[in-house]
């Protein structure tokens, strides 16, 4: 994106020269990988389905395969965004959905059922790293319920509320005073 | 030096940088004594905000003492001198600042090809906030590079502490003017969405100005009680129905004005479809705002009140009810703080003792910790409400 928009930063701005250690854990690395992983597979369901089917031996399932590209991209962009958890939860889930569809192929008259094994045993590694991802990446709020500190009394006023109300009305009154000798826009 | 700087979405470092130094006569250097992390500065962390090089310094709520001046400061400052910076970057002399539109200076935004693309027309430069306001390297750091500094400064005296003083950087007038152009009357009842730092400055500049009754609305326990200490009455978003409340607090009127302190990202709930359909949209980058609070603001105003939008907007909002907007009579009035045109008048209310903006400040931490702050001030974890930051 940089290398398109043709931003630059100013000469004489201060540089990094040494950089410091990021936050990012090796887990971030992964659902980047798989949220870019689920969005190339999607494309391919979407736009090659025919491709996908007579790899399987399961023609005449275009239809459902194009759907589930749809599901693998919007569960990619998901995993990309900050909201990084909920895309791989929505991945595990879409693991499970292909394992469904792949053992309702694994019938005695197709001839390609070895494809579909192989298939079965790569949703099956890819869901084991789905999972561990979306374990590993829960969002750290504290629960609706957990324990939180209240601040009763910072109300930022040191004379109190009360004084600054009472300043404000006299303030208010004295602005009313001036508005019965004469300026009729703010007459009631 | 230490600075806190971006090197992607979701990753801010504390690296080593080379010193900012005078480039232009009207210049200054200060040694930051205390920085803070604004809510905004969490669009950037998420990357929502376009226009972001990684290696760029962040943070727009600083202050320090003068180290070093360029030959144009003609006096205004000198070494020594304690200030606080706005985050917006003001030369003081074009059309716009001599009209006192500080944040929507002519000159400042050096990268205002950009800008007006964008926006049509550039705004200011600010602080640590994007290469579409100039690309400005910020100021949580060691040193902070202020140009146009003879006039882009806030000088405070001596013997306030730097949390009573710091917030006149931005969070604070930004809370008064968001109240300020609500045009207050003493019967009014003021609604403000959103209890985050600028939240609560706003509920305390509705109280000062004279407000009836102020309403705070947020989900988080501890917000809502600081925003009560400040002497509003809370709705929790999550337990009641926001508009049923407001209807029910205002004798079925709705509140006059209403102040918008959420901005784009408003929070996403299953039971509010409208912003679940947002935050798809916004991930594939088919609308860049969640405008939940917009929508409902229009909704709620009396007929013939107004809305203030002190929250940040970064590009397009879709479905807001234009239909409600005009028929009702509504004015909207927006925009960046013109923190300077209001400065004088609450550095006088700190110094007189009617208001103490520390009041907000729930974590101090060395600048070295700004990175983990971050996620904390994100998280709402430890029931962080605002974090400063020691250099």
């Amino acid at each position: 994106m940089f290398h398109f928009s043709n931003i630059v930063r100013t000469k004489g701005d201060p540089k990094i020269v040494e950089g410091g250690p990021s936050l990012k854990q090796p887990v971030d690395q992964l659902a980047r990988a798989l949220g870019w992983f689920s969005i190339g597979l999607g494309v391919v369901e979407l736009f090659a389905p025919r491709r996908v089917t007579e790899t399987l031996g399961m023609e005449g399932h275009e239809t459902l395969v194009r759907s589930f590209g749809i599901r693998e991209i919007m569960a990619g962009i998901m995993t990309l965004s900050v909201e990084k958890n909920a895309g791989l939860w929505a991945r595990v889930g879409g693991d499970g959905l292909d394992a469904a569809a792949l053992l309702s192929g694994l019938t005695a008259d197709n001839p390609k059922k070895g494809n579909i094994a192989l298939a079965l045993l790569m949703v099956g590694g890819i869901a084991m790293l789905d999972y561990r991802a979306a374990q590993d990446t829960k969002p750290r709020r504290p629960p609706r319920d957990a324990r939180r500190k209240l601040y009763p009394n910072r109300s930022g006023f040191p004379k109190g509320i009360e004084s600054v109300r009472s300043a404000a009305r006299q303030i208010a009154h004295a602005g009313h005073n001036e508005v019965k000798q004469g300026d009729a826009r703010r007459v009631p | 030096m230490k600075a806190l700087v971006w090197h992607g979405k979701e990753d801010i470092r504390c690296d080593t940088v080379t010193d900012p130094e005078i480039q232009d006569p009207r210049d200054a250097i200060i040694k930051v004594t205390s920085c803070a992390i604004c809510g905004s500065d969490l669009h950037l962390f998420h990357n929502f905000i376009p226009g972001m090089l990684p290696g760029d310094i962040m943070g727009h709520e600083t202050m320090g003492e003068v180290v070093e001046v360029g030959s144009g400061v003609d006096g205004k400052l000198k070494k020594g001198d304690r200030i606080v910076v706005p985050f917006t970057i003001i030369c003081g002399e074009c059309e716009q600042c001599k009209r006192g539109n500080f944040s929507v200076c002519e000159t400042t935004n050096r990268k205002r090809h950009l800008a007006d693309k964008v926006f049509g027309h550039a705004t200011a430069g600010l602080f640590g906030y994007t290469h579409l306001t100039g690309g400005y390297p910020g100021g949580q750091a060691e040193y902070l590079r202020v140009p146009y500094a003879d006039a882009t400064h806030i000088k405070v005296p001596a013997g306030i502490p730097d949390e009573q003083l710091l917030f006149l950087s931005d969070i604070f007038p930004t809370g008064w003017q968001a109240a300020a152009q609500c045009d207050i009357e003493p019967t009014d009842t003021v609604a403000i969405w959103g209890c985050g730092p600028v939240g609560q400055m706003a509920i305390r500049s509705a109280i000062l100005l004279g407000a009836n009754q102020v309403i705070a609305i947020d989900c988080l326990p501890e917000r809502l009680s600081m925003a009560e200490a400040g002497g509003a009455t809370t709705i929790n978003f999550e337990t009641e129905s926001v508009l049923e409340r407001l209807q029910e607090l205002t004798d079925g009127k709705g509140p006059e004005k209403c102040i918008d302190c959420v901005g784009m990202e408003s929070h996403v709930m299953a039971s509010l479809p409208d912003t679940l359909l947002d935050r798809a949209k916004q991930m594939v980058m088919a609308e860049s705002d969640r405008p939940h609070v917009l929508r409902e603001m229009i909704y709620v105003c009396r007929p013939g009140g107004i809305i203030s939008v002190p929250g940040v907007y970064s590009g397009l909002s879709d479905m807001l009810p234009m239909g409600a907007f005009m028929n009702k009579g509504l004015t909207m009035r927006t925009g960046q703080t013109h923190v300077n045109r209001w400065t004088d008048d609450l550095l006088r209310r700190i110094e007189d003792g009617e208001i103490d903006p520390s009041f907000v400040i729930t974590h101090t931490v060395p600048l070295e910790q700004g990175p983990e702050m971050y996620q904390v001030f994100r998280d709402k974890r430890d029931s962080c409400v605002k974090v400063v930051l020691k250099p």
